[in-house]
């Protein structure tokens, strides 16, 4: 494995880039504070991340912000759907992570379980 | 924090927070001392001497509520009590950086961790950073500057779906 499969990889995703970057359907954003790292965020961030990969959803984003504020929730997560309220989930890892991208991600429908 | 690769996220996230671009991080084990030590250094925003001061104090933090701060005293209070060194050099506009070193045979010292899913989250959640990683632990030398890789890819982010599968065997393999 080395850098020229990168250019591949160049090739083959130029096409929807131009897509992803005027608007993302979805952002999912992990809360990586102090609390939420000791908490276990990272592996839920982890998991969004390689499920989002795995499906090939190019219209989503996966990324962090620092404190969500509660700290007795983490870890926390807000997903971000174009014109819906957004949706905060807590106490989450990488099980509830897996069926928020099936559910809400995929299918368009809440986990209202998990939501605080 | 349970392990060092907990402590790195979460230092590393401090820098991410000031707005850094470039962020170097290395872990290093000197194999005739058993020093493993641990830098990042970035360029955000810095912090004048007051307050690259009062970051380190644990108790600072707690009152004031500040949402930056509160893991630089948590990996000074690791290094510290397990026979190593903190320091902290910071300069307003310019970056900070940090470097911890630990005694590797001392008892108290909490394990690595997952270093890979530390280098992995940050590197696709934090695309438009660069990221210098170096790893040389027990006879490995691993390093990645994603700027290089950005270079490669043209204008395609690191978070796209075909390079996050790219990276993370990458990882795999070489780290």
């Amino acid at each position: 494995m080395n850098l020229e499969e990168l250019k591949k990889i160049r090739e083959k995703a130029q096409k929807d880039v131009e897509l992803r970057q005027k608007q993302a359907r979805i952002r999912i954003v992990v809360g990586m504070g102090t609390s939420g790292i000791a908490a276990g965020a990272r592996d839920v961030l982890k998991t969004f991340v390689e499920e989002v990969g795995k499906r090939n959803l190019t219209d989503v984003v996966v990324t962090q912000t620092g404190e969500k504020g509660l700290a007795s929730q983490e870890p926390m997560v807000e997903v971000f759907e174009e014109s819906k309220p957004a949706v905060v989930y807590g106490n989450m890892d990488p099980e509830k992570a897996k069926r928020v991208v099936v559910e809400h991600v995929v299918n368009g429908q809440p986990v209202s379980e998990f939501a605080i | 924090m349970e392990d060092l690769s907990s402590h790195i996220m979460d230092i590393v996230m401090n820098s991410v927070t000031a707005g850094a671009k470039h962020i170097a991080i290395t872990i290093a084990k000197d194999p005739q001392t058993a020093i493993m030590s641990l830098s990042v250094s970035d360029d955000g925003r810095g912090m004048d001497a007051e307050m690259a001061q009062k970051v380190q104090d644990p108790f600072f933090s707690t009152k004031t509520g500040r949402k930056v701060g509160l893991g630089i005293p948590l990996l000074k209070g690791t290094a510290e009590t397990t026979g190593g060194s903190f320091a902290l050099t910071s300069e307003k506009g310019a970056g900070t950086s940090i470097t911890a070193t630990f005694d590797s045979r001392h008892p108290d010292l909490p394990p690595l961790g997952n270093i890979r899913d530390t280098f992995f989250v940050l590197i696709v959640s934090h695309p438009e950073i660069d990221f210098d990683l170096r790893y040389a632990v027990d006879g490995k030398d691993f390093l990645l500057d994603t700027a290089e890789w950005r270079r490669e890819l043209d204008g395609v982010p690191l978070n796209h779906p075909e390079v996050i599968g790219f990276l993370s065997n990458y990882l795999d393999e070489h780290l």
